[in-house]
C-alpha cells in the first residue's frame, strides 16, 4: 500500500486527519468559549480540507479550467455561506 | 511507464508517476461530473436550510445541538479519512494493474462505508430511543434530513465501489472502463467532502 502513495497524498491524509482532531477540539470548545470564535476556525479548516480532497483525492489540480472553477467555487460558496449564516444567527 | 489501456485510448494513458509531466485531464469523464456537481449543489442547498431555520430559532438550535455526540462525528470523519485513501490507493493500483491489490483496496474502502452506515443506524436509534424523532422539533427534522440524505449517498457510494471492485480485477481496463471507474473514486470522495461540511455543521457549531 506505501508503495502506491506518494509523499503528496501521505501527507494530505496525515493533514486532514490532524485538521479533523484540531476542529474536534474547537468544536468541544476545549478552551474556547465564544461559539463564533470557534465557528469561523471550524469552516476556515473545513475549508482547507475540502480543498485538499478535490484537489489530491479527486485529482482536480490537473483538471480543465471550467472544472476547477466550478470546484473551487463550491468551496467557496460552501464555507463562506455556512459560516456567514450560522453567524446571523 | 505502465498503462492500463488498450486500443485507440492506449496514447493516453495517464501516467502513473508523479515525476512524469502533468498534463490537463477531466478526472473520469465529464457527464459523471454533472452528476457529482448536481449532488454538491443539493447538499448546499440542504445546508443552506438547516441554517436558515437556525436563524429563525437558534435557542432551540442551541440547546437541541449538544445533544448529538461530537466524539461520534469524530469517528465517523476518520472512518471516511481512512476509506478515501484506500480509494486513492486502489485507483493508483488498478493504474499499474496491480489487479492482487486493487480489489482488496476498495474492498476495505467499502467495509469503512459499511461502519459508517453501521454506526449511524446505531446512533439514530440512540435518538430515537430517546424521543429525538424527525417531528420533535426543526433541529431533530434537519438532523434527520440531512445524515439521512448523506447516508444515502453513502450507500450509492457502496454500489459504485462494488462496481469498481469488478472491474479491479480485470487484467485490463479501456480508457471508458477507467473512466467510469475513476468517476466512481470521485464520487466517493463527494461523500467524505459532504461530511467534512456536515460533521461542523450538526455535531461541532452549537
Amino acid at each position: 500500500m506505501t508503495a502506491l502513495l506518494n509523499r503528496r497524498v501521505t501527507f494530505v491524509w496525515a493533514a486532514l486527519v490532524g485538521i479533523t482532531m484540531v476542529s474536534w477540539w474547537l468544536g468541544v470548545r476545549y478552551g474556547l468559549d465564544d461559539e463564533q470564535i470557534a465557528a469561523v476556525g471550524l469552516m476556515v479548516l473545513g475549508y482547507v480540507k475540502v480543498r485538499l480532497i478535490g484537489l489530491h483525492f479527486m485529482e482536480l489540480r490537473d483538471s480543465p479550467g471550467w472544472l476547477r472553477v466550478l470546484f473551487e467555487a463550491w468551496c467557496g460558496v460552501a464555507c463562506g455561506g455556512v459560516l456567514l449564516l450560522f453567524l446571523l444567527s | 511507464m505502465a498503462t492500463v489501456f488498450e486500443g485507440p485510448l492506449a496514447k493516453t494513458a495517464v501516467p502513473s508517476d508523479e515525476a512524469t509531466q502533468r498534463k490537463t485531464r477531466t478526472p473520469g469523464e465529464g457527464g459523471t461530473w454533472i452528476f457529482i456537481l448536481g449532488e454538491m449543489l443539493v447538499f448546499l442547498a440542504l445546508f443552506a436550510f438547516f441554517l436558515f431555520n437556525r436563524i429563525k430559532d437558534p435557542n432551540l438550535f442551541r440547546t437541541s445541538q449538544p445533544l448529538v455526540d461530537k466524539t461520534l462525528g469524530l469517528v465517523y470523519t476518520l472512518v471516511l479519512l481512512v476509506s478515501s485513501l484506500l480509494v486513492v490507493g486502489g485507483i493508483q493500483a488498478i493504474r499499474r494493474r496491480n489487479t492482487a491489490l486493487a480489489p482488496w483496496l476498495l474492498v476495505g474502502a467499502a467495509v469503512c462505508g459499511i461502519v459508517f452506515i453501521a454506526l449511524k443506524c446505531v446512533e439514530w436509534a440512540h435518538h430515537l430511543n430517546q424521543d429525538q424523532t424527525i417531528s420533535t422539533n426543526e433541529f431533530w427534522t434537519w438532523y434527520y434530513v440531512l445524515t439521512g440524505t448523506h447516508a444515502l449517498h453513502v450507500l450509492i457510494g457502496l454500489g459504485f465501489l462494488a462496481f469498481m471492485i469488478v472491474e479491479a480485477r480485470k487484467p485490463k481496463l479501456n480508457g471508458e472502463q477507467f473512466a467510469l471507474v475513476e468517476g466512481g473514486a470521485c464520487y466517493w470522495h463527494m461523500v467524505d467532502l459532504i461530511w467534512i461540511i456536515l460533521f461542523p455543521l450538526i455535531y461541532l457549531m452549537v
